[in-house]
């Protein structure tokens, strides 16, 4: 190496080598359509900053965004949209292994819209449970109630002015199973 | 200093079947063999109760009435969606999360020092707590094999709260700790090899730490060796690296590249299934529920997030690859979704049985000629696999076999709460 001081290649010089690219011919009348929606993409890319995704479903990529086709891009992809997802509707997102179903009996609850035979999505990773309708455990049976709390006492609520409210006494076994985040009802 | 946290559910069956019954709360629980044969799974209070392992229903069940046991059938379909939900709440805690079996993890601390052990723990503990209902104990320590035991110490001193953290207990503390458990409880040692180590003066577990490891492997196995370095605090086994859980088997890795197909995804179903099918047949055992996940790296935030995890209950036992193949990826294609970066699958095998004593089904009948011929296809599977090397010979494309019957009724199944909409949990209002 000392041979030469000049000349040559030199470490580091140069493009930076990234992916390895290839050109692509297009037909001349579609080249300003292609690399208009090529811009497209690459705006989009950069302003969208991605969140941290918790909720798989939502952040689903329809996949054949993700080719670009050599040719007119489709006029029906800027309405591309996925189908309803009422998982991700009715579930809280990032909640998915902390919610389950649980099926109404009674008509206590009835004030509240929660009828009879009626399907719960119950979350147990829900914080907030004063105020909320909740399932509770209370010594020994599952009970779907609003859970208040008066004169610092926790008190369970019917929601139908045939039934009693029930406060929780000091030596009662009680815990809340879940809070109710969505009922299930068929009209 | 690595730290490994390894979590377990306490008493697992058992609790399932409990979260659903909170009239059961302080009730002893146990769990039958499918068939309702013996005792799989036991809760605390059955233990204090004295009822071993494998003790027959029938026999027990007067005892049963007197003590207010209640018996369930195994209801894998139940506990492997349990299982599924405790996996997702630990994998919020480290990237590097290995489910050993279905009702434990690993969970590597090490890329957050600043993180104090036994706090979370604690966090570790009540997250899946508050999220599932199933109580677990955390166990952390500077190895894999630290981390189980400190999880069995954890277990058995109530005074701990469920957390024992190894890392930051003073020496003498742990010395003292050791000494007081006998050596069998060690990770991989067993009733057996302990008797061998008591010719050997080695009975509790601080008589083996200080045992010398380059002995033992004379004695016994580079195995124990490696036992032995692992107890002292340094690291030989990896994440994904253990010896097999019992009662059930799994094979699983973290691909090498991510997986965007479900084609591919069926390859490595197929190729993770044919180890675990060769294990159960090594161990003469058959299986009668499998479990199928697949998941996306949760610590890349830049992709789009799928964890999928199925478990179903064959309609008979088998050790069959083909069968359990078959199954297996059916169960994958129902969980995968296009679009998603995969980087990890697996496959649990349940419900173990000895080949030879399985419960017949009220369809099946013993053994024809053709399963005959599939046992022998299936051990010259294994002998060429073991002669020139795993995955030598697989099962390209395997029909299942003759559609039959669904097993006999299991007389006290507990629904499957969470996964049938005609068996919810009722709930009063």
């Amino acid at each position: 190496m000392a041979q030469f001081s000049h000349g040559g290649a030199r470490a580091g010089a140069g493009r930076p080598t990234g992916e390895p690219s290839v050109r692509i011919r297009v037909p001349e009348a579609a080249a300003p359509d292609i690399l208009a929606y090529l811009d497209d993409r690459r705006v989009q890319v950069r302003l969208a900053p991605k969140p941290v995704a918790t909720d798989a479903r939502r952040r689903r990529v329809p996949r054949f965004l993700a080719n670009v086709p050599a040719g007119f891009p489709s006029p029906a992809e800027q309405y591309l949209e996925d189908a309803i997802d009422l998982n991700a509707h009715l579930i809280v997102a990032g909640h998915e292994a902390a919610t389950f179903i649980i099926r109404v009996q009674g008509w206590s609850m009835i004030g509240a819209g929660i009828y009879d035979g009626d399907e719960l999505v119950v979350d147990r990773a829900e914080e907030k449970a004063i105020g909320r309708v909740v399932v509770a455990v209370h010594n020994g049976a599952m009970t779907i109630k609003r859970l208040h709390k008066r004169a610092g006492k926790l008190v369970l609520v019917a929601e139908n002015p045939h039934y009693t409210d029930r406060v929780i006494a000091e030596g009662d076994e009680f815990e809340i199973w879940g809070v109710v985040q969505r009922v299930l009802h068929k009209p | 200093m690595r730290r490994i946290a390894h979590i377990d559910v306490n008493a697992f069956y058992c609790s399932c079947e409990r979260l659903f019954r909170p009239d059961l709360a302080k009730r002893p629980i146990v769990v039958l063999s499918n068939g309702d044969g013996c005792v799989v799974a036991r809760d605390a209070l059955v233990k204090q109760l004295g009822v071993p392992m494998g003790q027959p229903w029938f026999e027990m069940k007067k005892f049963a009435r007197e003590n207010g046991i209640v018996g369930f059938s195994s209801n894998y379909v139940l506990y492997g969606d349990l299982s599924r939900r405790v996996m997702s709440v630990l994998g919020q805690f480290s990237p590097d999360r290995e489910i050993y079996s279905i009702d434990e993890a690993f969970i590597d601390l090490t890329p957050q020092p600043m993180l104090e052990g036994r706090a979370t723990g604690h966090a570790i503990r009540d997250r899946v707590w508050r999220w599932t209902g199933l109580p677990v104990c955390v166990g952390i320590g500077a190895t894999k094999t630290q981390a189980k035991l400190a999880d069995w110490i954890a277990k058995h001193d109530a005074s701990l709260d469920g957390v024992c953290d190894l890392t930051a207990m003073a020496p003498k503390e742990r010395q003292a700790r050791f000494a007081g458990i006998e050596v069998r409880e060690v990770w991989g040692v067993g009733r057996r090899l302990a008797e061998r180590l008591r010719e050997h003066a080695i009975f509790t577990v601080d008589d083996l730490r200080a045992a010398d490891p380059r002995r033992l492997r004379e004695h016994f196995s580079v195995v124990l060796e490696r036992t032995v370095r692992e107890l002292q605090g340094e690291a030989c086994m990896d994440l994904e690296e253990a010896p097999p859980p019992r009662q059930q088997i799994i094979a699983s890795r973290t691909f090498s590249a991510p997986v965007y197909d479900a084609d591919e995804m069926a390859e490595s179903i197929r190729e993770y299934m044919g180890r675990a099918a060769a294990k159960l047949r090594q161990q003469g055992s058959v299986a009668k529920a499998l479990g199928v996940w697949i998941e996306t790296n949760r610590f890349r935030t830049q992709d789009a997030q799928h964890n999928g995890s199925r478990t179903i209950s064959l309609p008979m036992a088998t050790d069959d690859t083909g069968v359990l193949t078959t199954w297996a990826v059916a169960l994958m294609r129902r969980i995968f979704r296009a679009g998603y970066r995969y980087w990890k699958s697996g496959v649990m095998l349940l419900d173990l049985s000895n080949k030879g004593a399985e419960q017949l089904s009220l369809f099946e009948a013993p053994m024809p000629m053709h399963e005959q011929r599939r046992t022998t296809v299936m051990r010259v599977i294994d002998d060429a696999n073991a002669k020139w090397g795993r995955g030598t010979i697989g099962i390209g494309s395997a029909g299942l076999q003759g559609a039959r019957g669904w097993s006999m009724k299991r007389e006290l199944l507990s629904p499957r709460y969470t996964t049938q909409w005609k068996e919810l949990s009722v709930a009063r209002a």
